[in-house]
């Protein structure tokens, strides 16, 4: 019932191989992305200051009760209108991606700061830094070493979640598959394959995840 | 650019405005934006609903046998399911429940669309809240399960009575999430043509070019829902609270 035969190298070539090279491009620069203005929203929210604090609170709340597939038809429909002009389906989900996931970042982010004693921050003090120089030399370098398994974690979600740009049509790893499975008449094969293909990717993340958790763990 | 909310009281299918707005339709089968924006949130609620009650009842029993002392083979099973449904794409998943199972095994044939979401939703979340509720079997301290085993209980009855019902209190904050996270992702049956909240704002959006509104309503309707859901999960947890046992574990909602 089921034919894998004409899943060939060739196919997995000119029809997978460019989407799976979009979906692990965007997995990474929405993490970088979402790493960078994840810290800043995180500090925004500790910096003490009301205005700032409800701000970057708002951001980050209303991204994280809306589904990610309803931000990009969000983006898809305002970028262009903003911009003036059409920009592609793809830099769409990059920018969207970026957007939403410094939301989840962030939250990672202020649970690590806020993970630190507070006598680090009272030490700091004590030697007479500033905020920056507390937060940059002390406070992060140590927040961010706990916070490694967590952001990795957020990775191999964010790569799972790159399938949703189905919506907006941008041409990702599964979006590979339907088409080969449609050009191909072998829709059900093609899907069990993109089944396999993200198991093998994720499940070899999570294994990786474990062993790096083990590394980093800072022994107080 | 001015907002245009007239658009909400138009006929789905002649476009004209209708006086009266929500609820005039029946005798010739119309319905405005709004009727249709309804019914959408509805099919939304009813998609999470099942599901959170699949995933529940599955992943409990998941996440129990994942703790069962002294049988490798139960656990080992519970792990295989949850690293299974955690690692492949909810949207793969849902395409391998509507396109591929129904043709491969005939006994689900002539399942209806609706009952194959629910089953992914379900199953992909169950794998979720198999990992909280082995957690919270196992945050409990060890000599809970030996006193349920003194007092001559059976394995079946100390979960019953001691580890579960401890359990299931402390991984309230964690389910609150999974809740809300049924929910947003109740929005992945767009793909398979159910006409839920986010393929209510494809569709209106493109039909209407009023996508600003559209979506507005749309993202206001998740954003109370979210809120909703979270308000209740407050009060089940607060109820549920056993006196004089502080169970916080900190989930930041």
């Amino acid at each position: 019932m089921l034919d894998f035969s004409v899943f060939t190298p060739e196919v997995f070539k000119a029809y997978i191989l460019q989407g799976l090279y979009f979906s692990f491009l965007l997995t990474l620069v929405a993490t970088l992305g979402g790493i960078v203005f994840g810290t800043a929203l995180a500090l925004l929210r500790l910096s003490g200051v009301k205005a700032l604090e409800l701000v970057a609170a708002t951001y980050v709340n209303g991204m994280r009760s809306i589904p990610l597939l309803m931000v990009l038809l969000w983006f898809f429909l305002m970028v262009p209108f903003i911009i003036g002009r059409p920009i592609g389906a793809e830099l769409t989900a990059v920018i969207t991606f970026i957007a939403f996931e410094a939301a989840y970042f962030s939250e990672i982010v202020r649970a690590g700061i806020q993970s630190i004693p507070r006598g680090q921050v009272y030490a700091g003090q004590a030697l007479g830094m500033s905020y920056g120089q507390n937060m940059r030399l002390v406070i992060l370098p140590q927040a961010f070493r706990n916070m490694i398994p967590v952001f990795l974690t957020q990775t191999i979600i964010l790569f799972q979640d790159t399938s949703l740009v189905y919506i907006i049509t941008a041409h990702d790893l599964l979006h590979g598959f339907t088409v080969a499975g449609n050009n191909l008449s072998r829709p059900r094969e093609s899907y069990i394959l993109a089944a396999v293909l993200y198991f093998v990717i994720c499940f070899s993340l999570s294994w990786t995840v474990k062993r790096v958790q083990q590394k980093v763990a800072i022994i107080r | 650019m001015a907002l245009d909310w007239q658009v909400f009281c138009q006929d789905t299918i002649e476009r004209t405005v209708v006086a009266g707005c929500f609820g005039t339709g029946g005798a010739r089968g119309t319905q405005t934006y709004l009727d249709w924006l309804i019914a959408a949130w509805g099919q939304t609620v009813l998609v999470s609903a099942l599901s959170l009650v699949v995933a529940l009842v599955v992943g409990s029993i998941i996440g129990t046998i994942r703790t069962l002392p002294e049988s490798p083979l139960l656990v080992r099973i519970g792990n295989v399911w949850v690293e299974f449904f955690r690692n492949i794409p909810l949207l793969v998943q849902l395409f391998l429940w509507y396109h591929v199972v129904p043709v491969l095994f005939p006994f689900f044939a002539d399942t209806p669309k609706l009952a194959l979401v629910v089953t992914a939703l379900g199953l992909f979340t169950s794998a979720r809240i198999a990992e909280q509720v082995r957690a919270g079997v196992q945050a409990l301290p060890r000599g809970q399960r030996y006193a349920g085993m003194a007092l001559g209980f059976t394995t079946p009855q100390y979960y019953r009575y001691v580890l579960l019902p401890m359990a299931f209190r402390i991984i309230v904050p964690p389910l609150t999430s999974e809740a809300m996270n049924i929910f947003k992702n109740s929005s992945v049956a767009f793909a398979v043509s159910i006409t839920e909240l986010t393929f209510f704002a494809q569709q209106a959006g493109e039909e209407t070019a009023r996508g600003i509104e559209i979506y507005l309503a749309v993202t206001a309707l998740y954003v109370v829902s979210a809120f909703a859901i979270n308000r209740v999960m407050a009060v089940i947890e607060k109820r549920a609270r056993v006196p004089g046992f502080v169970a916080s574990t900190g989930g930041g909602h």
